[in-house]
């Protein structure tokens, strides 16, 4: 171990020591989802008071988003009891009580965690299935660490990883490593990342980039913000491993300006970093440099393509570009290129430390390691959780999740994003990997999970998921930006119920134009909501193009902002 | 003041924002959003300091601002209201509570309302799914939403 990172921890352990010895910890969890039910709020309260007993601190969301403001109480035992649904009387409740004693607060707490058995009534965390069936690698410290914290992140165990690659591995070793764990690209397209890297590695050119995508776009997944928001040190490890494997110096985080939360954190994590010489010029004393920037982009979700980000950093518009050539030999600024989402490099510190045999040793065959589901919709616990691959999709939806929400029973999944597919009942016993649901018509891609219950028509989700891609389509390839209207204009109609007998055939014909005639994945998949709806659910569209249900209620007409100069 | 007074200054907080940008890497892209952060729109005027300070065409920084749709070129109201659509709102029941919030604020579609208080926008996904259906007030978010609180929330905006 090097004298830096000796030092380094030693700091680490004198904060922590600081934070919590002798003291009740109150950890309000406080990322999006926290703030959208008042978490904030609930921290500004618990701020204000004063105990020479109690440290209030601020941490990102566990994933068990449905139990949210959700508050964690560290008492100086180490025991941690843990509070859901907490409101402004029950946080002056806690600080009260845990002012004065050590015992247990029973009220809304739904777990804790101890290594010795403190209340019969209230469970332990690990025996809750939301948690127990979870394994989480990538979201190691989610709930635990202040966002962007560095000395937090460090007591974890963190930038251990890259103390060991500089001084133990050479950068072959680490692409070797990353290679063997299986590794794939968490992004959608699922691509072997050690791969990837080795294309970029080898390259001797003077200046080569590394990127990470957090555009996330796609609507009913946020765990990519979730990682940047909850634990950005993670991802800033990651991408210095990845620069380092790729003998890269430079990298940019790419993500949509207005996500004011995951921005704070991540630049507050970079610039921790280069405080602490985990970046810029010779990281921990070794001969290795590496500069990090976060790019913002305006509102597009074509933007996040691979090559339409490299325009989006350069500046310009972000149609996405004709490939090859490809982004490994000439990518941001014409240089070599590397890209990776963000969860794919939130794996790598990990694989890095414990190694690829480890990695390797979770999920199935061909796709080793967890995903990270963000539940949402129709379901009892809607939340972000880290599971094994091929968990099936009925454990999820049932052990994790907790089922349906209401006596309506589950009708329908959609994954993957709005090109996602919708994914009906039979598919329920599909396993969740990268292979096993692209079998089955939808994609794991983002690792959004939509859940409807059977109030909702499948053509009315998919009228919304359609409107969505021709809203989004960047209109570079018109089989894209024509066909999209077009689905949509046709699936408006099905919902009016005055569809005409030819629609069916219509939809097919547009589908497959769109999917030869367009540059990147936005045209080329549009038609899978469609495609994978009909392979379900049918007999219900068929209904729909004999105008034998009801019309739908109206939806908003989303229109693309249009220059209007002011004179 | 004279009008060409106030046109100094606002140009003068264009320039300002192009060249304190805070971030090393300067495109026309950064430069638009630096505008719309601290004027909330881009006027005819930082379309010119930008191709100036860039060094590109008019032509090349309309294309960049015409094409992501947060960039707007009127001033919007006090406030803006982002109402989400996306697929986890919409089952949730988002179509009416915005429906509500049209009727409410009477706002037709996108826009300000009739006093310049309000600008109502459609969002594809606030990121805050499990909330659902969620809105947004300049970038803070309301979740788990029903009428009674979109009522509450449409109360605050108004006064």
């Amino acid at each position: 171990m090097t004298e830096q990172y000796k030092k380094l921890e030693e700091l680490a352990n004198k904060y922590l020591d600081d934070l919590y010895k002798n003291k009740t910890v109150i950890k309000v969890q406080t990322g999006t989802s926290g703030q959208a039910v008042g978490a904030d709020e609930i921290f500004s309260l618990l701020s204000s008071k004063k105990s020479d007993n109690i440290n209030v601190i601020e941490v990102g969301s566990m994933g068990l988003m449905y139990l949210e403001p959700l508050v964690v109480v560290v008492l100086p035992t180490n025991d941690q009891i843990f509070y859901a649904n907490v409101d402004e009387k029950l946080t002056e409740k806690i600080f009260e009580h845990y002012s004065t004693t050590n015992e247990i607060l029973k009220e809304n707490s739904f777990a804790y965690e101890s290594s010795r058995n403190l209340d019969e009534s209230i469970p332990k965390l690990n025996e809750l299935p939301q948690f127990s069936k979870q394994l989480r690698i990538a979201t190691r410290n989610f709930g635990e660490v202040t966002p962007g914290d560095i000395l937090q992140y460090i007591s974890t165990g963190g930038y251990s990883a890259l103390n060991k690659a500089l001084f133990e591995m050479t950068p072959e070793d680490v692409v070797e490593e990353v290679k063997n764990s299986g590794l794939r690209g968490r992004g959608g397209a699922a691509f072997p990342t050690g791969v990837k890297w080795s294309f970029l590695a080898p390259n001797k050119a003077p200046v080569k980039y590394v990127l990470c995508n957090c555009e996330e776009g796609d609507p009913g997944a946020y765990n990519d913000k979730g990682i940047l928001e909850t634990d950005p040190h993670t991802l800033v490890e990651g991408l210095i491993l990845n620069g380092y494997a790729t003998n890269s110096n430079k990298s940019y985080v790419f993500i949509r300006q207005g996500h004011d939360i995951p921005i704070n954190a991540i630049e507050r994590a970079i610039s921790e970093a280069y405080d602490k010489g985990l970046l810029g010029e010779n990281i921990l004393g070794s001969n290795f440099s590496f500069d990090m920037e976060v790019s913002l982009t305006g509102d597009s979700y074509v933007a996040g393509e691979e090559t339409a980000l490299m325009e989006a950093i350069e500046g310009k518009r972000s149609p996405p570009r004709f490939k090859p050539p490809f982004p490994a030999a000439s990518g941001l600024w014409k240089k070599p290129t590397n890209i990776n989402n963000v969860k794919t490099i939130s794996y790598v510190p990990q694989i890095i430390k414990n190694g690829s045999e480890w990695f390797k040793s979770t999920g199935t065959e061909k796709s080793s390691g967890t995903a990270i589901v963000c539940l949402s919709g129709h379901i009892s616990r809607p939340g972000m959780y880290e599971i094994p691959m091929g968990m099936t999709i009925e454990e999820v939806l049932e052990e994790v999740g907790g089922g349906s929400n209401s006596n309506k029973p589950i009708k329908m999944l959609q994954t993957g994003g709005p090109l996602g597919g919708v994914l009906g009942k039979e598919a329920f016993a599909t396993k969740i990997d990268f292979d096993e649901m692209a079998q089955s018509g939808a994609i794991l891609g983002s690792g959004g999970i939509i859940v409807c219950n059977d109030s909702v028509s499948v053509v009315d989700l998919i009228r919304n998921l359609v409107a969505f891609n021709q809203f989004e389509s960047c209109g570079k390839c018109f089989p894209c930006r024509l066909g999209n209207t077009h689905m949509y204009d046709v699936l408006q109609r099905l919902a009016d119920s005055k569809s005409n007998s030819k629609d069916l055939e219509l939809l097919d014909r547009i589908g497959k134009s769109m999917k030869i005639g367009s540059l990147c994945g936005h045209g080329q998949l549009g038609y899978n909501p469609i495609s994978s709806s009909l392979k379900y659910f049918e007999s219900e569209i068929i209904d729909s193009i004999n105008n034998k249900v009801e019309p739908l209620e109206k939806m908003l007409t989303p229109t693309r902002t249009r220059p209007n100069s002011a004179e | 003041m004279s009008e060409k007074h106030n046109s100094e200054k606002l140009r003068n907080i264009i320039k300002d924002s192009i060249s304190n940008q805070k971030r090393k890497t300067v495109t026309v892209l950064s430069s638009l959003l630096a505008v719309q952060d601290s004027l909330h729109y881009i006027p005819d005027e930082a379309i010119e300091e930008i191709s100036k300070h860039c060094k590109v065409t008019i032509n090349d920084v309309w294309s960049v601002a015409s094409f992501y749709t947060n960039f707007r070129f009127t001033p919007p109201g006090d406030k803006t209201l982002d109402v989400c659509w996306g697929p986890s709102c919409h089952i949730n029941g988002a179509q009416k509570l915005i429906n509500q919030a049209h009727d409410e604020l009477d706002i037709k579609g996108e826009g300000e309302s009739e006093d310049k208080k309000v600008t109502l926008r459609y969002s594809t996904c606030l990121g805050a799914c499990a909330q659902s259906p969620v809105f947004a007030i300049d970038h803070k978010m309301f979740g788990k939403l029903d009428e009674t609180k979109v009522t509450k929330i449409i109360n605050t905006l108004k006064n």
